[in-house]
């Protein structure tokens, strides 16, 4: 048979109006962010080590929308609208939140996700760092700063330790890969929590860069995550 | 005449084959599966429904799930580029180790009423099969308790009727699950035979020494879970309270106890071959009934299809009986500088002098010398022996000016300096940094090593077989749980008949966690426990704490609980070139982190109980979530 010229209009039109159409969802579009905050202060975290969770119910298996924290305490989420609630599961984060009075485990927090949305999280720290000065004179990393107590009811807990790190890239903390050089001290051996001073040497770094990222890391007892200053870049 | 003959035939026909009656038409007798009834008749019948059974029961390290298996916890380097992540990734996803087989626990139930119903079986035969079931199944929900916490307790087959709610069981207590371990331990150990010399089926020996370990583990979550208050449950799901620590410690030392009095059979160290090494070795190989120390095995057999690729994957590169198929599993620096001297103390190998400058060795086994036997009987060190052939280990020549001379490959001949002759600069055996299947540590692994012909081959493989309970992990249970009564004596007497096997023969007379913790390490590294001690003495956030493991890190407090382990180090041995000097020809060695290395081992809160997943929690709103994830 000879392919007629209308026939090849016929089943062009009919491909452009039937296999166009979508066959499947659009990506979640509306964006919920925000930091952890303390009055009004970002808490910094380790990168990657805090999670937060959304559960959504309603739709059959439950299971949760995980993310973690950035290392300046803030965090952002691409969702479809929705009724959720929100968890920063237990023992999670160098801070307590929502802890419920009777059971000290957290509780959710609703969040109905109508449109582009900001959500701080008001969370209160065990610690926080105060008044960092990160100075370098040649190749010696000089961090100075004083603590403030945060939590000092019957929930307080001591210091385990302190500890500076410098790393070459933003990414500045504890593991393998996040710091090239660090000076801790222990928490008992801080005599004075208003004027600590810690000094670490740069090594040398291979290919060579002239600047680095530091900041302060404090090691809570009996807390896995740590609580940070913010890292601020260094010139050599 | 044609019509009549058509007409005979069809009568015939209808006649012999349609007079059955329709019911007895359809009723045929399946060909592929034994009906239950008849299953339970005929006891070799049952024993090959109960050998899949047994074949099902999980390992942490097995000698069937890979020697990858054997490679964690910066106790060994992989040797395989595929495998390199174990020593790049800087630690473990909330799932690793998880296990949830309630098919396998649901299969274990109906066998015991299956077995428990069965007409035509003899008393004795039922009462060992019932046992043994029983014993697989505490066994593994053991298992199931070391690595998920608490999880609920099915004892007996669920029939779904249309309710799911009634299938639906919340988490027994992490304590719930121990005792009922014990107590199955307790109910079957007299019904199961008291013979040492029966491995691959379990016997009252094996029943004992399940209840000890898990009287132990218990114990210790107890114990030291006090030092880890985030890992626990408002409902004991996951934690034990601190006051039952006593009650589990004295119901472990009771049960090895009564191992170690004899009355489940005559078992004990074994001491057959006058080479201390050789004989640590041989215990994991000596299938003969000499071999009194192995108390229940996986056992595998050559010719069949149960063999294990072990001694293909691991063995020394030089001596492959399968071409470049070796040398995966390299026990680390780590480990090895871990065994201690013959006069009890520890210390690292001596590679330098006080002022650094490097020592030289006239023989490469030198600075091993004076060592714990195990090390030996452990792994395969530099010029150490593998079916009676040295293996050839060393990283190139060091030259007079410090530098380094070698090659990437042992085939790759060099002239040395002033001369012009060609000759081998690097051992055939390694070390080289992503030289994969020859040893990148320094070391060999020796334990479970198969030195029988042919067991290198993939076309035959090993039937070496994989204990899982044995004498002098026993004896080191019964010391632990003596120590924690606070009965020092009694714990001596036990860990220094470990110790002398080794050829400790000075008696330790002072007896402190940290030496308990050496011990255990030493004793019993690559066969499982590594991963589940750490845990249950929650000294596991502590050891791998994901910082880099330095020099310094490595060579001091060896012997100590508490020793930062997070990255596999190697000792590689050079060849000193500096003709006229004394020196010459003789062996200096460098501890050298391997090139692969670049991660460092961080163990979190959440890793102390592996994740129970979302389709698990879908499915069961009773189950609750592990802590810390």
């Amino acid at each position: 048979m000879k392919l007629k010229y209308p026939y090849i209009i016929l089943m062009a039109l009919m491909w452009v109006a039937t296999s166009c159409k979508k066959d499947t969802y659009d990506a979640p579009k509306i964006t919920l962010k925000g930091r952890l905050v303390y009055n009004g202060e970002s808490v910094n975290v380790e990168y990657d080590r805090v999670p937060l969770e959304l559960y959504q119910p309603g739709f059959g298996k439950t299971g949760a929308i995980t993310g973690t924290f950035a290392q300046d305490g803030s965090y952002s989420m691409l969702l479809f609208s929705g009724n959720y609630k929100l968890i920063i599961p237990n023992g999670q984060g160098p801070f307590r939140w929502n802890e419920s009075t009777s059971t000290n485990r957290r509780d959710t927090l609703n969040v109905n996700v109508t449109g582009d949305q900001t959500l701080d999280l008001t969370v209160t720290p065990y610690y926080l760092i105060k008044n960092p000065q990160l100075t370098v004179n040649n190749k010696a990393v000089t961090a100075a700063f004083g603590i403030n107590k945060i939590i000092t009811d019957a929930n307080a807990r001591n210091i385990e330790r302190v500890t500076l790190y410098v790393n070459k890239t933003q990414f500045v903390s504890g593991g393998p890969n996040y710091n090239i050089a660090t000076t801790d001290l222990a928490g008992s051996a801080i005599t004075d929590l208003n004027s600590i001073t810690l000094t670490t040497t740069v090594p040398t770094i291979t290919p060579t860069q002239n600047y680095v990222f530091a900041r302060i890391g404090l090691k809570i007892e009996g807390i896995e995550d740590m609580i940070f200053s913010s890292v601020q870049k260094l010139q050599l | 005449m044609k019509k009549t003959y058509k007409a005979f035939i069809l009568a015939a026909m209808l006649g012999t084959g349609a007079c059955n009656k329709d019911s007895d038409y359809l009723d045929v007798q399946p060909k592929n599966i034994i009906p239950t009834e008849t299953l339970f008749s005929d006891p070799t019948l049952v024993l090959s429904a109960l050998a899949n059974l047994y074949d099902r029961q999980l390992d942490f390290s097995g000698l069937d799930n890979g020697w990858a298996s054997f490679a964690d916890f910066s106790e060994a380097f992989p040797s395989e580029n595929g495998s390199a992540y174990l020593v790049q990734r800087n630690g473990w996803g909330f799932g690793e180790w998880g296990t949830w087989d309630y098919a396998y626990i649901r299969e274990l139930n109906l066998f015991i009423q299956r077995a428990t119903a069965a007409t035509k079986l003899s008393e004795d035969d039922k009462k060992r099969f019932i046992a043994e079931a029983r014993f697989l199944r505490a066994n593994y929900y053991f298992e199931m308790v070391k690595r998920m916490g608490g999880v609920p307790l099915i004892t007996a087959p669920l029939e779904f009727t249309g309710d799911v709610v009634s299938l639906q069981y919340p988490r027994a207590k992490e304590s719930e699950v121990y005792d009922f371990i014990i107590s199955e331990a307790e109910a079957i150990k007299d019904l199961l035979p008291s013979n040492p010399d029966e491995k691959a089926r379990v016997t009252k020996g094996a029943a004992l020494a399940m209840e000890a370990r898990a009287a132990l583990y218990a114990g210790s979550i107890a114990k030291y879970g006090t030092n880890t208050p985030q890992v626990s449950l408002p409902g004991n799901e996951v934690g034990i309270p601190a006051s039952m620590a006593n009650g589990y410690y004295t119901k472990a030392l009771a049960a090895a106890q009564q191992i170690i009095n004899g009355s489940a059979g005559g078992y004990q160290l074994y001491k057959e071959i006058p080479n201390l090494s050789e004989n640590f070795a041989s215990i994991f190989y000596d299938k003969s009934g000499k071999n009194k120390e192995s108390i229940w095995v996986e056992d595998f057999k050559a010719g069949t299809t149960k063999t294990h690729s072990f001694t293909v994957n691991d063995q020394p590169y030089s001596q492959s009986e399968e071409g470049g198929d070796a040398g995966r599993l390299n026990p680390s620096l780590n480990i090895v500088e871990a065994f201690e001297k013959l006069d009890n103390t520890y210390a690292p190998l001596a590679t330098t002098d006080a002022s650094g400058n490097p020592i030289f060795y006239t023989n490469q086994q030198d600075i091993f010398a004076g060592r714990d036997a195990r090390l030996e009987g452990t792994v395969i060190i530099p010029g150490g022996l593998f079916k009676s052939q040295p293996v050839d280990i060393w990283a190139g020549y060091q030259l007079a000016d410090g530098s380094i001379f070698s090659s990437s490959d042992a085939a790759d001949l060099r002239a040395l300096p002033g001369t012009n002759q060609s000759v081998q600069v690097l051992g055939r055996d390694g070390p080289a940094n992503g030289k994969e299947f020859r040893t990148q540590s320094g070391f060999y692994i020796r334990k479970y090593l198969d030195p029988a012909t042919g067991s290198g081959r993939r076309g035959r493989r090993s039937d070496v077989a994989f204990i899982r309970y044995r004498y002098a992990e026993v004896l080191l249970n019964a010391a632990e749980a003596a120590f924690e009564l606070n009965q020092p004596g009694v714990a001596l007497g036990y860990i220094n008949q470990v110790r002398s096997r080794a050829g400790l023969t000075n008696p330790l007379t002072d007896i402190n966690f940290d030496r308990i913790v050496h011990e255990r390490r030493v004793e019993l590294v690559f066969e499982g426990h590594t991963l589940f001690d750490m845990k249950r003495w929650r000294l596991a956030h502590v050891v791998w704490d994901g910082n880099q493991m330095t020099l310094a890190d490595l060579k001091t407090n060896i012997g100590s609980a508490t020793k930062r382990n997070t990255q596999p180090w190697g000792l590689w041995p050079y060849k000193y070139y500096n003709p006229g000097n004394p020196n010459n020809g003789k062996w200096l060695f460098k501890e050298v982190k391997p090139n692969l290395v670049t991660g460092a081992n961080r163990f979190q809160f959440g890793n102390y109980y592996s994740q129970i997943n979302n389709d698990i929690l879908s499915n069961n709103p009773k189950i609750v979530k592990q802590p810390n994830q």
